[in-house]
């Protein structure tokens, strides 16, 4: 202990180690040789809200290569005898007894007054339902037969849990037939309209001078359009006698076609700051050529902000191939998305009668808001340093 | 400030020439023309006199001319069969399918659509300003968290849909139909005060599911740039003095939050429109939707491209208005001359 009055010089006996200040933990060791894509992972793992998001699309997108799987029906299986049934409600108790979940049996007559069927529950038909099961027959990819489903309704039973349309087609399973087309739309068109992105944004920001002022002309008028009118136009431009995947193919170029500019303005921007960042001058000097200096030096360095801005488009696209098809300008019958199910609903005096046609609703609400939660995390992800 | 103005919608002319040659692009995209098509379907069924005199039309509207010289015409840059008639001079066209003047066709939905386009933008204004002051002064209260949920679900609610449910839940509660813009009994009856109240109360539910969405942006957007102000260390300077709060916040922040909360409504108005179209076909409004809707699907070119081309110059000048607006507001760009343009 020093005492203030003691003034005899204190010198601390430890050996004295020059880098003691510099050695590192193990963490700030980990952090610091991490990759960038290790830190965005750790960044975006701390985002709950968007890691959640991110769960909840996977679930989603299991439908798109699974969907027959899945299904209990296919989207297209009518049952004349069941059409605009209600949605059944899932049963586990019956009488007091745990049976497991189960249907009762629907028993259907006709209101003459109001010209339409009533349904009502019959409660001595128990209609449990079965799990990894045999039922509808489909081709799986359409390439071979197959009749697996992870869910099936009782043997001569029915399984509507959304309810049923105008033919008796099952609405829960055109959902998740439908999700296959409505969410790789976002994507497919968020692709071509990255490519559009960069290839706009990287001849203005690189080269700079009059291509540069030209693009961004474009860009500006092609900002102040408004989009969906477009849309219609084009897509009403498309021919009627195309077959389904090219109107699907035509429908993706479309909305990739008006999304481009907004990207186009952030790969700008980026790369005039990373041109005069002094790798990139020094590649440059040492010969190398514009599109090696584009592709090797300055589009890492952005990779992981176009990402992040092409989720939060994605939601924009979904969005845009339903009103489409809702409007009847999209895809039509026998493709299904949600947007098609949703032409159903068009008419609202029958949806105040059949309100179960507003199903698929809640599924693009839900897509919706996951990836612009995704979006955010991952813009925030995106600048790890910060 | 006069030179602002005239610079400014100088620089629009060559936007609206470049905005027309697309949309007479995309009008002329699919094969054939309205004519053509009924030209052909008249040869199958074999009547020879009606191709007569409808090839005779194609050339009256100079349908059969090559397409840089057919945008021209319509634009009315160039001599047709009745030399300079286009767009300049203020023909609009003709509308094949219902055999009538562009002009007649959509003459009254005009007015419907401005004034709809004009209160949403006027409803997001309102609402937003407030509740986005709110939200940052009262940073993480219940009432903050309330309103960002409450955006969230406008942002992912496409508006159609929301048309659609608020359309099913009148109907379902108080068996009310809001569709259309008045009560029937007042269609096609001169204005009265019943009829203009008529109209109002039907005006409220279109504008506020147009307005949703752009609403809960702004919010986020003034509240994210009122608080990046309001941790700045003049307010904590200023409220170390003794300013009341109330003052701080009006004197300052609040001016500085304002300029990017009017750009960003400019940047708002294409999807406002985008929205008022596809709302207006749900909820059966007598706007300029549904008529776009309907001459795509028959292919009425002249009466699409004309509907596609004022949607865009509404959207112009409604940009226009908010950068007039931002240079009211900020002499920076009054003043700033060539910088600002």
């Amino acid at each position: 202990m020093t005492d203030a009055r003691d003034t005899t010089h204190y010198v601390n006996p430890a050996p004295f180690n020059p880098i003691e200040d510099e050695v590192l933990t193990p963490e700030q060791e980990r952090y610091y040789q991490a990759s960038q894509w290790q830190i965005m992972w750790w960044k975006f793992k701390t985002h709950k809200l968007a890691l959640w998001s991110g769960v909840v699309l996977i679930l989603f997108y299991l439908c798109v290569p699974f969907a027959e799987v899945i299904a209990p029906y296919t989207p297209n299986t009518r049952d004349s005898e069941y059409l605009y049934a209600p949605p059944q409600a899932l049963h586990f108790f019956h009488d007091g007894q745990f049976v497991g979940p189960f249907v009762y049996g629907q028993t259907s007559e006709v209101d003459l007054t109001n010209m339409k069927w009533v349904f009502t529950d019959d409660p001595n038909q128990v209609q449990p339902l079965r799990f990894f099961c045999f039922g509808t027959e489909y081709k799986f990819w359409g390439l071979f037969d197959a009749n697996f489903h992870l869910v099936c309704p009782a043997e001569g039973g029915t399984m509507f849990l959304l309810g049923t349309d105008r033919l008796g087609r099952d609405q829960l399973s055109g959902l998740i037939y439908g999700a296959r087309l409505s969410l790789t739309i976002g994507l497919v068109g968020v692709t071509i309209s990255i490519v559009l992105g960069l290839f706009f944004g990287g001849i203005a920001g690189y080269f700079g001078g009059v291509a540069d002022s030209l693009i961004q002309r474009l860009i500006e008028i092609m900002r102040s359009l408004p989009e969906l009118p477009l849309w219609m136009a084009l897509s009403a431009a498309l021919p009627v006698n195309w077959s389904p995947v090219w109107i699907y193919l035509g429908l993706t170029i479309i909305l990739g076609l008006l999304d481009w500019p907004g990207l186009a303005r952030a790969v700008r921007s980026k790369l005039l700051s990373l041109r005069e960042e002094e790798y990139a001058r020094a590649a440059v000097l040492m010969g190398a050529k514009p599109q090696r200096v584009i592709t090797r030096h300055l589009l890492p360095g952005f990779t992981s902000h176009i990402i992040a801005s092409a989720t939060l488009s994605i939601p924009s696209m979904i969005l845009g191939e339903t009103a489409l098809s809702f409007l009847n300008l999209g895809l039509r019958r026998p493709s299904v998305s949600w947007g098609v199910l949703l032409n159903e609903a068009q008419n609202i005096s029958v949806v105040t009668v059949y309100p179960w046609l507003m199903a698929p609703v809640i599924p693009i609400i839900i897509v919706v808001l996951a990836f612009n939660f995704l979006g955010d995390g991952l813009r925030d992800a995106a600048d790890p340093y910060k | 400030m006069l030179d602002y103005i005239l610079r400014r919608i100088i620089t629009m002319v060559p936007t609206l020439l470049v905005i027309s040659f697309l949309i007479f692009l995309i009008i002329e995209l699919p094969a054939g023309d309205y004519i053509s098509n009924q030209i052909a379907a008249l040869r199958s069924s074999g009547e020879a006199s009606a191709v007569a005199k409808l090839e005779f039309l194609r050339a009256e509207f100079a349908l059969d001319r090559p397409f840089l010289e057919r945008y021209l015409i319509w634009v009315g840059l160039w001599s047709g069969p009745h030399g300079f008639d286009g767009l300049l001079q203020g023909n609009w066209g003709w509308s094949f399918e219902f055999n009538k003047p562009v002009e007649e066709v959509i003459g009254p939905t005009l007015p419907m659509t401005i004034i709809l386009n004009f209160t949403t933008i006027l409803f997001v204004y309102i609402v937003s300003f407030p509740i986005g002051i709110y939200s940052a002064t009262r940073q993480y209260s219940w009432g903050d968290y309330g309103f960002t949920f409450l955006g969230y679900i406008g942002l992912a609610t496409p508006n159609f849909l929301l048309g659609l449910i608020l359309l099913y839940l009148f109907n379902r509660w108080f068996g009310l139909s809001i569709g259309g813009l008045m009560a029937s009994e007042y269609i096609d009856q001169p204005w009265s005060m019943g009829k203009a109240l008529s109209v109002l109360a039907h005006l409220v539910v279109p504008t506020i599911v147009i307005g949703t969405a752009g609403t809960a942006a702004m919010i986020r957007r003034l509240r994210a740039n009122l608080l990046d102000e309001l941790h700045r260390q003049y307010v904590t300077t200023g409220r170390a003095k003794g300013l009341k709060e109330r003052k701080l916040l009006v004197k300052y922040p609040l001016r500085m939050a304002l300029n990017p909360f009017i750009s960003d409504i400019g940047n708002l108005i294409p999807s406002l429109v985008s929205g008022s179209v596809i709302v207006s076909v749900v909820l059966n409004l007598p706007t300029v939707g549904p008529v776009l809707l309907s001459a795509l699907q028959s292919q009425d070119q002249f009466l699409a491209g004309f509907v596609l081309l004022f949607v865009a110059g509404l959207t112009l000048v409604g940009m226009l208005v908010s950068d007039l607006l931002l240079a009211v507001l900020d002499p920076r760009i009054r003043l700033g001359g060539r910088a600002a343009s």
